[in-house]
């Protein structure tokens, strides 16, 4: 039931994330003006900030299909974290890898404890946790479990890394440069931005639906793996 | 169920634990003697300039004491998982959450308490002085309850697994930067002269919210290594 009409809708997600990403990214890098402090390289927080939503926004997601999982004892929600999770880890990157590239021309530095860079490599950490619980317990149902009690951890110490961190920050080092160009910033800087992060989320979906897909096949192909593929695919699509 | 049995059925659990540990008192040493040789290793690496051994202690003590609970953790559930205890545990009426708080607070008192009494001798070998190594032995008191506390969920998660010792450390570590941060933070500004009470009083609503949801989520956790 879920699976073919996951597999219908994938190519929709996906033609509709890479049309706005186009778009996201035209006005972002073209249609968008130059800022007059930071010049052209600032362009990158076009990836970098809807990258850094994604990634946090995901791990929320992924903390409520875990709940949902426990809670209501659903294959379907827990094949959905482990799902999610790596899409979610690989955002958090991306967050860190254009940060740092945002950081070279504008702090000097590629790497600078700032607390949203520092929560962001910690969230990745989390993330590398999520996944890593999974793959070393090699009963299927127990690693569901331990990495949604994991995940579930995780969304309540994040908020509190992040103020802690946040405080750290003031503390060792004063006001930092602070990447918030405030509420001013043009209209079309903050259009771009929004598409980008429509964009990716299509992107998620369209990647998510499609990872969900292979770990059902490999579940459900699990104890029947010496069957003929064909009978194999007709027992899922019966789903 | 009456208050009474609720915490006889906790301080039973702390004297047994407390017996065995004693009965195998190697095993405590064992992770204080790690404590003071990863201490000592820094000024060997660092340099024995009086000036920078200061400004590095809070975070080379606190990074210590992490390392050292985090090592500790194995003992936690593991011997009662091996010999069927734990199993006889969760049949138990009482609620496995309580079982759980007593097994902590015995753990903190194995690996977590020496900790603290050892701190102001290794604050001494790095200049630190007269309050903050008050504030350090204080900000101990209230931060190893709760890396006990956060352990156990990660201990109780791994339980049984291939490699658990690398994995409890991975799962682990990232949630115990609060604690670090607070705890450091406060020797850091008593060092500083601005007072450290800030941080410990956030040191102090860390370990209130680690003892009302650790012991239930790890509870959750050994059900599920267990079924």
């Amino acid at each position: 039931m879920f699976y073919p009409l996951a597999g219908r809708l994938i190519p929709w997600f996906a033609a509709v994330a890479v049309l706005l990403m186009i778009v996201g990214l035209y006005m972002g890098f073209f249609v968008a003006p130059t800022d007059f402090q930071q010049g052209e390289s600032y362009r990158i927080i076009f990836v970098h900030v809807p990258a850094a939503w994604m990634s946090m926004f995901l791990y929320v997601v992924m903390a409520i299909w875990a709940g949902v999982g426990m809670g209501l004892n659903a294959r379907l929600s827990f094949m959905m974290a482990q799902a999610i999770a790596p899409t979610g880890a690989m955002f958090t990157f991306l967050a860190l890898l254009t940060g740092a590239m945002w950081g070279k021309p504008t702090w000097g530095a590629w790497w600078v404890w700032d607390a949203r860079l520092t929560s962001e490599l910690i969230l990745l950490f989390q993330y590398a946790g999520v996944m890593l619980l999974r793959t070393s317990i090699d009963d299927a149902r127990r690693a569901d479990r331990s990495s949604a009690v994991f995940a579930l951890v995780g969304v309540v110490n994040v908020p509190i890394i992040y103020y802690s961190v946040q405080w750290w920050n003031t503390l060792h080092q004063g006001a930092s440069v602070s990447m918030a160009t405030g509420s001013k910033m043009a209209a079309t800087m903050l259009m771009a931005m929004l598409i980008m992060t429509i964009a990716f989320w299509l992107y998620s979906i369209a990647v998510i639906l499609a990872r969900v897909r292979c770990v059902m096949v490999e579940r459900e192909s699990l104890p029947t793996w010496d069957e003929k593929p064909a009978a194999m695919s007709e027992a899922v699509e019966a789903r | 169920m009456s208050h009474s049995s609720m915490w006889g059925s906790i301080s039973g659990i702390i004297r047994r634990d407390l017996l065995l540990a004693m009965r195998r008192w190697s095993d405590a040493a064992m992770s204080l003697f790690f404590l003071v040789i990863v201490v000592s290793l820094f000024p060997l690496g660092v340099g024995p300039e009086p000036a920078v051994l200061r400004t590095i202690a809070p975070g080379v003590l606190w990074v210590a004491a992490l390392l050292t609970c985090l090592l500790s953790l194995a003992r936690v559930f593991t011997p009662d998982y091996l010999d069927g205890v734990l199993e006889q545990m969760v049949l138990v009426p009482q609620p496995l959450s309580l079982l759980v708080l007593g097994k902590v607070l015995a753990h903190w008192v194995i690996s977590g308490f020496p900790v603290v009494l050892l701190s102001p001798l290794l604050g001494l070998q790095f200049g630190l002085e007269g309050e903050a190594l008050g504030v350090l032995v204080l900000s101990l008191l209230l931060g190893t309850p709760t890396l006990s506390m956060i352990g156990a969920i990660g201990a109780a998660l791994v339980l049984g697994v291939r490699g658990s010792g690398l994995l409890v450390a991975l799962l682990v570590l990232p949630l115990y930067v609060p604690v670090l941060i607070f705890g450091a933070g406060a020797v850091t500004s008593s060092v500083a002269g601005i007072g450290g009470e800030a941080n410990l009083s956030l040191l102090g609503a860390c370990l209130v919210l680690s003892l009302f949801l650790a012991p239930w989520a790890t509870a959750a956790a050994l059900r599920i290594a267990l079924e």
